[in-house]
């Protein structure tokens, strides 16, 4: 766990009543966003536990689509939203389910656009959370660091093609976390950095013949 | 730069370089997180400014909470103290009301600063912006003690994580008195010893604080333990004034609240499942919100 800081203790300024169910859901559906990139036509929420059951005297639904529409944890606008000109531009669905192998406040959503995409998470507690599963790779981003989704042919060699590509462009890598899909045809990385990427690195990458799908995913303000 | 994980450390930190904790505490920061100073009370100041964004809203509204327990409670005080005045005095009215004012902010879906949590959001900024418009304390003034507040949040929740799922409420609204203690106590002119006594004899005097919330909503007891805290933190701060120490030194007294929120009944740690939230009333409303 990261250690807390004095910036932890007296922060953040928040939209009530629950760093978990309300500035959690939020950071959820902004990391989510920032994950599936366009805008979608149709989000559907799956909440869970703790988050199906007093999600809705948290505002924990109001949130979530916030934050997929873009708002931060301090807007004011999360409180109304579903009566908003701004949750007109997109479909929503919320539904609910118990599952105690499920973190008490999990969420999985599916976006629906040109694309669709499968993305659960977690709100770990005091607003910090986690995504859990992008599509069918489980992941564990955080929203603390810019990353770098990677999926592939799964081969040897491609972890040190990646990070010489980063090394070559002088980037520090945080943390790395790899995965398989059941088939084992296809794999994932995660790269968590320090700093930022531009496009050309993102580029070089894509370049590389046995990778189907290269995502930079920046990380959240607050 | 000295690692500072318990309170024995900053004290010595604070005697060896003849410095105050916010001093010491804004260094660390800045040096950790790469950045200056100014930053680091910049970064406060916004804190401070939505705390007296919150009591202004607060006071000025009387909006229900979608479950509708709570929401009017800032605005029965007033209309109290309009026509009498409480038994301590003004400080004392705006202390209760201020605390309510962000709480039930909180509960509203309205714009609060967590300190160290939603729940508990309203006992530092009452007691030390009440405090500080009553006795003139600047805005500099204000912000030395809000990062002496931070410094002993952040100290405590090295040890303990500050959440009622992990410790009870003694991690949160007790925390909160804690850091709030330390806070008057900075902005009176208290010298480090006496900030820190009265933070540890704020922790201490709220042990076992369990965390039960009706319905599982942070409403009921969360809403009304905010003023009882914050008032609790003026209490300790007069005593640590008083050069009245705590018996046990602070980081014993933390690691105290560590063991008793290991040995509290997980039923009484934020599940809803025990305590206030398991009465025959709260069964009844939590069946009237969620069916
Ligand atoms: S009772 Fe629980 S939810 Fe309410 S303020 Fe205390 S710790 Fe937070």
């Amino acid at each position: 766990m990261k250690k807390t800081t004095l910036f932890d203790i007296i922060s953040p300024i928040m939209i009530g009543p629950s760093s978990s169910h309300t500035a959690g859901a939020v950071r959820l559906g902004l990391l989510a966003k920032n994950i599936y990139k366009n805008k979608p036509r149709k989000v559907t929420f799956k909440l869970y536990n703790s988050y199906a059951h007093t999600g809705k005297g948290h505002g924990t639904e109001k949130g979530l689509l916030a934050g997929v529409l873009g708002l931060s944890v301090d807007d004011r606008r999360i409180k109304d939203i579903f009566d908003s000109e701004l949750a007109k531009t997109i479909q929503y669905e919320f539904q609910y389910a118990d599952n105690f192998k499920q973190h008490p406040n999990a969420v999985e959503m599916t976006f629906e656009g040109d694309t669709k995409m499968f993305i659960a998470g977690e709100s770990v507690g005091a607003g910090e959370i986690a995504i859990r599963k992008i599509n069918e790779f489980n992941v564990k981003l955080t929203g603390k660091y810019n990353t770098i989704l990677i999926v592939y042919k799964d081969m040897p060699g491609m972890i040190s093609q990646v990070s010489s590509i980063l090394q070559y462009h002088n980037k520090n890598i945080a943390s790395l976390n790899c995965d398989r899909n059941a088939k084992g045809k296809e794999a994932s990385m995660l790269i968590s950095l320090d700093g930022s990427v531009d496009d050309t690195i993102i580029e070089t990458i894509q370049e590389i013949p046995e990778v189907y799908f290269v995502s930079y995913i920046e990380k959240l303000e607050n | 730069m000295t690692i500072i994980n318990t309170f024995e450390q900053l004290l010595d930190e604070c005697i060896t370089k003849n410095k105050k904790i916010y001093e010491i505490a804004q260094e660390n920061a800045a040096e950790e997180a790469d950045i200056t100073v100014e930053q680091v009370r910049v970064f406060t100041n916004k804190t401070l400014f939505a705390m007296k964004e919150a009591i202004q809203s607060g006071m000025a509204s009387k909006e229900l909470s979608m479950s509708e327990m709570c929401g009017q409670d800032c605005h029965r005080l007033q209309k109290r103290y309009k026509k009498t005045r409480a038994i301590l005095g003004g400080t004392f009215e705006k202390i209760v009301e201020y605390a309510l004012a962000t709480s039930e902010e909180n509960i509203r879906m309205g714009k609060i600063a967590a300190c160290p949590t939603a729940g508990s959001c309203g006992i530092v900024p009452a007691a030390l912006i009440a405090v500080s418009e009553d006795y003139n304390h600047s805005e500099r003034e204000q912000i030395n003690a809000l990062i002496t507040a931070g410094e002993v949040g952040r100290i405590i929740s090295a040890k303990v994580a500050l959440a009622g799922a992990v410790a009870g409420c003694q991690a949160e609204c007790g925390a909160a008195s804690a850091m709030s203690a330390a806070a008057i106590c900075q902005l009176q002119g208290g010298n480090v010893s006496q900030i820190l006594n009265a933070a540890a004899l704020a922790l201490k005097n709220i042990l076992g604080l369990t965390c039960d919330p009706v319905a599982g909503l942070v409403e009921v007891p969360c809403v009304k333990r905010n003023p009882f805290l914050a008032i609790h933190s003026i209490t300790a701060a007069e005593l640590a004034l008083a050069d009245i120490k705590s018996c046990i030194p602070f980081d014993e007294v933390v690691d105290a609240m560590e063991q008793t929120g290991a040995l509290m009944s997980p039923t009484l740690k934020e599940s809803s499942q025990a305590g206030l939230a398991a009465t025959k009333t709260a069964l009844e409303i939590q069946k009237k919100i969620f069916g």
